[in-house]
């Protein structure tokens, strides 16, 4: 989030002076004088410190990230396999045709977008109502309170991925023992023998995983929303509900929404949980993991690629419908101000 | 203040800081790419175990008198996960993959586009004496020893004896699926077979399908367009009825579609234990939970043996074969080292003390004569007999597909139909190696 808004304001106020500068030399030379030229000459060696500082920053960005893209990309062009190396073929779109035309890609990708969708949702809630409690805390306990908060986002996900299983486990879990009370366990629930109580799981550990997260953005977007505002809302008679609903939610619209295409990007790459819970039997493989069954663990490198490009493509088309929908936000709230 | 106070303790903890960032960027250069070794060092690439490997690779080393020093590494805990990682490295031309402990199945995969170095003749004739039949097997690749068989592993029959007594089954002579399926079900326990969808599900249906005398696949040498299954014929719908009985009639447990060996082992220590196949670190397993005192002794006094299940009263079982053998990378800077290496490590006298120190079974039957295997294995004998009939998975370079499309589809045991499974399966493998389907 710091990395979006920020970069938002440093490209508006480097490149509108420019412009402004070739067409107060082209037209009107003796009008405004020396000023603008002290300005452009200001404004040329900010973007170029800019360039010096980012430059090689960039580069590296497009080694590491750009390179196995394009990499990917070419490779997803043929048939491949790590271990037949002189067979390797030009086949065109042929891997697509085949991962498109399988009922196992669509498959895999309705378990994924199951799982982000509800995971998201739910931990925009409870994320919301921690940000909230961290929000409103006494000043002596607000400390300890965000430590205890944000424990779970601290353990590396495949620990947690372990914890998880190993609870509801039906040899060594105590999951069944200690809810056996509630209708549909009992102890010989076995939880990773069917999708439907394996996705569960899955979705209840990424939840707790990942719920801090999200509970720390929405808590830097409820600290910016003035106190003025719900105070002025309160004292014409608003209930709590009303100042959430009309004050405090528009006015951290734009939090909402970045936290939301973070978790949702997130959320749809998901590997760790269900490799190490399932790997992805009983229909809860995901789509990492078909990219991953491919290309690592049958070194098809064709096929592979293809999914990952598949995956990526994905990735994107979230990030632009999230963006989309965010920039419209965004001007809202500052239209408003 | 506060302010003031926190950004100087921050500057005071920079250099602390930028140290532990360099000695982890240090760490992290050398113990990167190509371990910088010495000429006469050799690299092993060992599964986990209880630290044999290790011992065996420091008495060679001492014994060589300096001629080499063998360093362990590590591989993942599983076996396709070491798969994974050796195949990468082998294809990407790592040099110091000079001694690889191999799972037998992977090993067509690795040797047929020439990652393995070629088994010098008197190395091959010193090794391979003895060797039991299955072991050698699956060190072979096109009527070519391509690895060096180390240890050899077998399931066998697993049982409660008051179980069995009980339920009245005769155990001095071997015993077919069909009765041990009744004995649980008269005596009301649950049976340890292994319906998760892991290696484990190959392992048994492989085991049944050749117990009742066919193949998982035909011709294993085929290429990935013309290879042919023999999971739709008799012995595969003869597996599948056996499978879907335990699954449909529960027989396995509640447990069973995610019960992969340690955790049947669990179940058959626990009260509802009767019957389980499994391998030999049952054994030591249960022993060392004696020990421990999470398993009572009673239990382990409760315990005995014998030869795998077989399908029909007149045809002997060809139980499971695992193990280990051992393999040179093509492109290491030393395979004439590696393999008077290999020779020592997979001496008698090496294979009967890494039995008996980690408890997995020699390939060279030479080495159950030692005394000290009969004292901590009393069911070494049957651990050898097994081995001779033992069969193994299907050698093929496409072993890996085969394998992922039979836990895909043969698990768990209780969607298991003798009448459509086999066929749905083995259309499925097939599509899968011409490339039609993903996996």
């Amino acid at each position: 989030m710091t990395s979006a808004i920020p970069a938002k304001t440093t490209t508006a106020s480097s490149s509108d002076p420019g412009p402004r500068l070739d067409a107060g030399n082209g037209k009107t030379n003796g009008r405004t004088g020396r000023a603008p030229k002290q300005y452009s000459d200001r404004v040329r060696a900010e973007r170029r410190l800019g360039w010096i500082l980012a430059g090689p920053a960039f580069v590296i960005m497009l080694l590491v990230t750009l390179y196995p893209i394009l990499q990917a990309i070419y490779e997803s062009l043929f048939q491949f396999r790590l271990t037949a190396p002189d067979e390797r073929e030009f086949i065109g779109l042929g891997n697509y045709g085949v991962i498109l035309s399988d009922p196992v890609w669509w498959s895999d990708l309705g378990t994924t977008v199951l799982i982000t969708v509800i995971t998201v949702a739910v931990e925009l809630v409870l994320g919301f109502a921690l940000a909230l409690v961290m929000h409103k805390a006494l000043k002596s306990v607000r400390g300890l309170l965000r430590t205890a908060i944000l424990v779970p986002y601290g353990i590396i996900t495949v620990v947690s991925a372990f914890a998880w299983f190993y609870a509801f486990d039906i040899s060594s879990g105590y999951v069944n023992s200690w809810f056996g009370w509630l209708p549909g366990i009992d102890e010989n629930l076995n939880w990773f023998a069917q999708g439907p109580t394996a996705l569960f799981v899955i979705m209840a550990s990424e939840i707790w995983k990942t719920t801090p997260f999200i509970s720390l953005l929405l808590l830097a977007g409820l600290a910016q929303v003035a106190d003025e505002l719900s105070e002025a809302a309160k004292v014409d008679g608003a209930t709590w509900w009303e100042q959430m609903r009309k004050v405090i939610i528009p006015n951290m619209k734009a939090a909402i929404m970045v936290a939301v295409l973070f978790r949702a990007l997130d959320a749809f790459r998901i590997f760790d949980n269900v490799f190490i819970m399932t790997n992805g039997a009983y229909n809860t493989e995901v789509l990492s993991l078909l990219a991953y069954r491919q290309s690592i663990s049958r070194l098809e490198i064709g096929l592979g690629s293809a999914v990952s490009v598949l995956l990526f493509l994905c990735v994107l088309l979230i990030c632009f419908v999230a963006i989309k929908l965010f920039k419209v936000d965004l001007a809202g709230t500052q239209g408003g101000k | 203040m506060p302010m003031n106070r926190r950004t100087r303790r921050v500057a005071k903890n920079r250099p602390k800081a930028a140290v532990l960032a360099g000695l982890m960027m240090g760490t992290l250069a050398m113990s990167g790419c190509g371990p910088a070794q010495a000429d006469n060092t050799l690299t092993w690439y060992i599964n986990p175990d209880a630290g044999g490997q290790a011992a065996i690779a420091k008495k060679c080393s001492d014994e060589s008198g300096g001629s080499y020093r063998i360093e362990t590494s590590l591989l993942p805990t599983d076996a396709a996960s070491q798969r994974e990682q050796l195949a990468r490295r082998l294809a990407a031309g790592d040099s110091s993959l000079d001694i690889m402990s191999l799972d037998p199945p992977f090993i067509p995969e690795l040797a047929e586009p020439g990652f393995l170095a070629p088994v010098p003749d008197d190395i091959a004739q010193a090794t391979t004496e003895n060797v039991v039949e299955g072991a050698l097997a699956g060190a072979t690749w096109k009527d070519e020893l391509v690895t060096v068989p180390f240890w050899a592993n077998t399931q066998i029959l697993w049982y409660r004896k008051s179980v069995a007594e009980a339920a009245g089954l005769d155990m001095s002579k071997p015993v077919t699926w069909e009765q041990v399926m009744e004995a649980a079900r008269s005596q009301e326990k649950t049976l340890g077979v292994q319906g998760a969808s892991a290696e484990s599900m190959t392992v048994w249906v492989n085991a049944l399908i050749e117990s009742a005398g066919g193949s998982i696949i035909v011709d294993p040498e085929a290429t990935a367009d013309t290879i042919e299954l023999g999971l739709d014929s008799d012995a595969g719908i003869a597996a599948a009825e056996v499978i879907s009985t335990i699954g449909k009639d529960g027989l396995g447990g509640p447990g069973l579609p995610t019960q992969a060996e340690n955790e049947s082992l669990i179940g058959f220590q626990g009260d509802s234990g009767s019957f389980m196949v499994n391998w030999p670190f049952v054994w030591p397993a249960t022993s060392g939970a004696v020990e421990a005192g999470t398993v009572d002794k009673a239990v382990l006094d409760d315990i005995a043996w014998g030869i795998y299940p077989r399908m029909t009263e007149d045809q002997e079982s060809a139980p499971p074969l695992g193990g280990i053998n051992l393999g040179v990378g093509a492109e290491s800077s030393n395979p004439e080292l590696a393999f008077e290496a290999i020779q020592c490590i997979v001496s008698v006298e090496n294979q009967a003390e890494y039995f008996v120190t980690n408890g997995n079974p020699p390939s060279n039957t030479e080495a159950y004569e030692d005394p000290r295997v009969e004292e901590s294995f009393p069911m070494a004998g049957t651990i050898r007999d097994s081995l001779q009939v033992a069969a193994p998975r299907p050698q093929t370079p496409f072993y890996n597909e085969v394998s992922t499309g039979i836990q895909q589809t043969w698990a768990p045991p209780a969607a298991v139909d003798p009448e459509s499974t086999p066929g749905s399966s083995s259309d499925f493998i097939t599509s899968v190696l011409r490339g039609e389907q993903l996996l």
